[in-house]
């Protein structure tokens, strides 16, 4: 009986692969990596390509990932999928734009929080809608 | 007859509220379904990651992460989501609330704090009472994606590369029922590994190409994908607290009119009545 290794693939949204396999293919950060049960712990980045596993009944599954990281353990090998493209610079222009948003928001306000004046009014509408709740009760429906 | 013509009106009118409220409530229960099988969907992932981490705080590697090192707190930062839309009952207002203690109490250590808000509830209640708000995003519509959330959690990231933050936080509300939604504060940086399994014997990964890099990746997604689940949690609340909402909507629109019905008729008989006892008044005046 061969020895197999089990296989998880998941991505952030989703799990995409679940099973036991005689042998996973994967695309490294430094190259390709082929691995065999018992291969010894590693961590690693892959680059956008095709994650294939050798499963036990001699048939092999494709999946595309878009980059992501490789976890080894000696019988347990995980895939964390990125779902989104990634690179420096696209990650860079994401923060950029949501900074902006954050400055638009800010704009001609003040930028110490007021910590009494949001208490009252979260406590005021808290009351309100308690008072409603009674008298929903109090009236009997 | 001219009888009771403004409570028709009136009747008419709150049927016609009550008809929308019964198709939001609708709406939101089909969406509610939706969000839990995503929230579900996400969970894997995030349990992967745990486990790794969980892995990487046991390894003793050669390199310590300073996501993993406890420093002292000096600025802190808050990550608060939020819904877009309002009418969910007091959704939102739970949550801010909890933000806002917990906010206190580093405030009252002379300690500031900066913030980063997901959807426009919390972006408009801050915007409005003030606060350093460092990154902000709404507009995530009931699918969101990770993609949508990297520029916020890099930004909250950055800041803690730099030392601005020694802490991290995320408050969102946690979806314990369709009737039950709690707001959580909850730590992220510096990330806290839970004790588990004694430590048998050390050991480290290999990494490829370097432990800082691959680490800076995995820590970096594992936030993420906290914040992920936070959003995707608190969009399954959203649907669950309005769905409740609208159905006591509905559900007042029910009595309302029922009482205004009553109220109707009655006057429509007095009417009658009055009609009646004329009509035999006059009659018996012409005999």
């Amino acid at each position: 009986m061969a020895m197999t290794v089990h296989v998880d693939i998941v991505s952030a949204e989703s799990e995409i692969f679940s099973g036991t396999a005689e042998m996973v293919f994967a695309p490294g950060a430094m190259g390709e990596v082929g691995i065999l049960p018992r291969h010894a712990p590693l961590l690693t980045h892959l680059r956008p390509g095709e994650v294939r596993v050798k499963k036990t009944d001699g048939g092999e599954e494709t999946f595309y990932v878009s980059g992501g990281i490789l976890e080894i353990q000696p019988h347990v090998v995980t895939v964390l999928s990125d779902t989104a493209l990634r690179a420096k610079d696209i990650d860079e222009a994401a923060a950029l734009e949501a900074k902006q948003r954050a400055e638009q928001v800010l704009a001609d306000k003040t930028s110490e929080f007021e910590y009494a004046r949001a208490e009252k009014e979260l406590a005021e509408a808290v009351a309100q809608l308690h008072a409603l709740q009674r008298l929903r009760k109090k009236v009997g429906r | 007859m001219a009888v009771g013509k403004e409570i028709r009106t009136k009747i008419k009118s709150i049927k016609n509220t009550q008809k929308i409220t019964r198709a939001m409530e609708m709406v939101a229960a089909s969406k509610m379904r939706k969000a839990q099988d995503r929230m579900e969907a996400s969970r894997p992932y995030s349990e992967k990651m745990r486990n790794v981490i969980g892995h990487l705080a046991h390894a003793h590697p050669e390199y310590k992460h300073p996501y993993m090192v406890e420093r002292e707190a000096k600025r802190v930062g808050f990550i608060i989501i939020s819904s877009d839309r309002g009418l969910c009952g007091g959704l939102n207002n739970n949550m801010l609330r909890a933000s806002v203690i917990a906010m206190k109490e580093w405030n009252d250590k002379g300690i500031k704090i900066d913030l980063c808000t997901i959807g426009k509830k919390a972006n408009a209640f801050f915007g409005r009472m003030g606060g350093r708000i460092l990154a902000e995003k709404s507009g995530l519509g009931d699918a969101p994606q990770i993609a949508d959330l990297i520029g916020v959690v890099k930004v909250m990231l950055d800041a803690y590369d730099k030392g601005e933050l020694d802490r991290l936080y995320l408050v969102y509300n946690e979806f314990v029922n369709t009737m039950t939604q709690k707001p959580q504060t909850m730590q992220l940086l510096p990330i806290q590994a839970e004790p588990e399994e004694e430590l048998k014997h050390h050991w480290d990964y290999l990494y490829e190409p370097e432990a800082k890099e691959v680490l800076d990746g995995v820590l970096m997604r594992y936030i993420e994908s906290l914040v992920y689940q936070g959003v995707v949690e608190n969009n399954a609340c959203e649907q669950a607290a309005r769905m409740v909402a609208m159905k006591s909507a509905s559900d007042n629109a029910g009595d309302i009119i029922g009482e205004l019905q009553l109220a109707y008729n009655k006057a429509r008989q007095a009417a009658i009545t009055q009609e009646i006892s004329e009509i035999v008044g006059g009659a018996a005046a012409i005999q």
